[in-house]
């Protein structure tokens, strides 16, 4: 049985992390390496970089980020932020990403999805959205709009919709990210992830919200999430990636256990 | 040296970064001469059955790999699809493959008993050693390594197999025979256990 994974993730603004990160000891605050290494160390499952780099030339700032990290990170990592073509999500993956994050780039071409998975796999292409409560009419059945370039711009496409056809078109996996509670700590939007888990076959990772374990149990047992997305919760160290696993363990849902990997010693 | 088996697929170079990070000298290479030559092989990858053995045999390395390395004992690994081409067909594609492991490859089921199950599976699950084997000396039984998989290997020795894992159904997760040795999971991306595994192969396998 498949364990329920935790993602930390990291916004890096030309090669450096933005949010004000407090770590405990002596880790270089801003160091998108030496935090995905703590993280490493911790226990993530997986790690997610969101290059919000504004302008093209500085973008290989975030290639020589990724190569650092995949030399000393032997978990997976997805890379998204910008990633519009066929060529950008071939420069992260060979530089070291597991898989990539697509975004408003996939709303205004769908067919990057497609391409994507057919060179790379579809298990390398992370189809993530970010959606908002806008109410249900006929064009947005579920109530739920999916916007683009940073919550800006409404798309006029309903979420569960655009699961289903980012699915069919091939990703690999999806990532909700409700804007509604992204950065408010009051837990993930359950009805959302609820209705697109139940109405695709692929992974779903639930992101935006997340403020304490609770939530992280609600995304994976009521929202039926295969994933989920953690920031402030455990930038500010308020909830240790171990915190996180042992709460979860003890409320039934399957971890994978962190502190066992640290004990085989390499 | 250990030669990482460069068949044109997608994540080798996370083997070979894997690999130096515990000291040991690798080199990514299609010339069948270096892989003769090395002292151990590794196939890793992510990739289709079909395309994958259609690689190999364009490069002729399909040949090199049985009868050079597999059928001398020189230690192998084989790593996700690189224990899948060992058997003798695949559901995928309905490729042929190496044929040095009696078996074949199967499709997890789309649902079981009326339950979908996510296919491909991606993520982290554990992994039962039914057999002991110097390859996991140290990783705890149990633990839990990365998988991306749609297809598992069903070989038609049981004996053969070292390490079960469970996804809708109970598969073939690791299988060893004398130097032979190869793993459904990714050694490469599944944390420290990973490692020691990949470690265990290049010292005592």
């Amino acid at each position: 049985m498949l364990s329920k994974r935790i993602i930390p993730c990291l916004d890096v603004r030309a090669g450096k992390v933005t949010k004000g990160v407090e770590f405990q000891g002596n880790v270089d605050v801003g160091d998108p390496v030496a935090m995905a290494r703590v993280y490493y160390e911790q226990g993530a499952d997986e790690l997610v970089f969101y290059d919000i780099t504004a302008s093209n030339e500085r973008r290989g700032i975030m290639i020589e980020v990724v190569r650092a990290v995949a030399r000393e990170i032997f978990i997976p990592f997805t890379v998204g932020g910008g990633l519009r073509t066929l060529e950008d999500m071939r420069a992260v993956l060979l530089a070291g990403a597991e898989k990539v994050s697509i975004d408003s780039g996939a709303v205004r071409n769908p067919e990057v999805i497609t391409q994507g998975a057919r060179a790379f796999g579809s298990q390398c292409i992370v189809l993530s959205m970010q959606v908002k409560k806008t109410g249900a009419r006929p064009e947005i059945p579920s109530g739920y709009e999916v916007v683009i370039d940073g919550g800006r711009l409404f798309t006029g496409k309903d979420a569960v919709a655009w699961a289903r056809e980012g699915e069919r078109l091939g990703a690999g996996e999806l990532c909700i990210n409700s804007i509604d509670r992204d950065g408010t700590n009051l837990g993930f939007e359950i009805e959302l992830t609820r209705a697109i888990s139940d109405r695709v076959s692929i992974p779903v990772i639930a992101s935006g919200g997340a403020g304490e374990p609770e939530h992280l149990r609600q995304a994976f047992a009521a929202a039926g999430a295969d994933a989920a997305i953690v920031a402030s919760m455990v930038h500010y160290g308020n909830y240790p990636i171990p915190v996180i696993k042992r709460y979860l363990q003890e409320h039934g849902v399957e971890v994978r256990d962190g502190l066992r990997a640290e004990r085989s010693g390499v | 040296m250990i030669a990482i088996v460069d068949y044109r697929a997608g994540n080798l170079t996370s083997v070979a970064r894997a690999l130096e990070h515990l000291g040991h000298e690798c080199e990514i290479t299609d010339h069948a001469d270096k892989i003769r030559a090395a002292d151990r092989v590794i196939l890793p990858g992510v990739g289709a059955a079909g395309a994958t053995m259609e690689n190999l045999h364009r490069l002729g390395l399909d040949r090199v790999l049985r009868d050079d390395v597999i059928g001398t004992g020189k230690p192998f690994l084989g790593i996700c699809i690189g224990i899948q081409i060992l058997m003798e067909r695949s559901e995928e594609d309905g490729a042929r493959c190496l044929g040095v492991v009696a078996g074949e490859v199967r499709r997890f089921p789309a649902a079981v008993d009326g339950v979908p199950l996510k296919v491909p599976q991606i993520g982290w699950n554990r992994v039962h050693q039914t057999r002991a084997h110097p390859i996991f000396s140290g990783v705890a039984d149990n633990s839990h390594f990365y998988f991306v998989n749609s297809y598992y290997p069903v070989p038609a020795d049981p004996s053969v197999t070292i390490a079960i894992a469970q996804h809708g159904v109970t598969f073939c997760a690791a299988i060893a025979r004398g130097s032979l040795v190869a793993t459904q999971f990714h050694l490469e991306k599944s944390g420290a256990p990973g490692l020691r595994v990949l470690d265990n192969f290049c010292k005592l396998c």
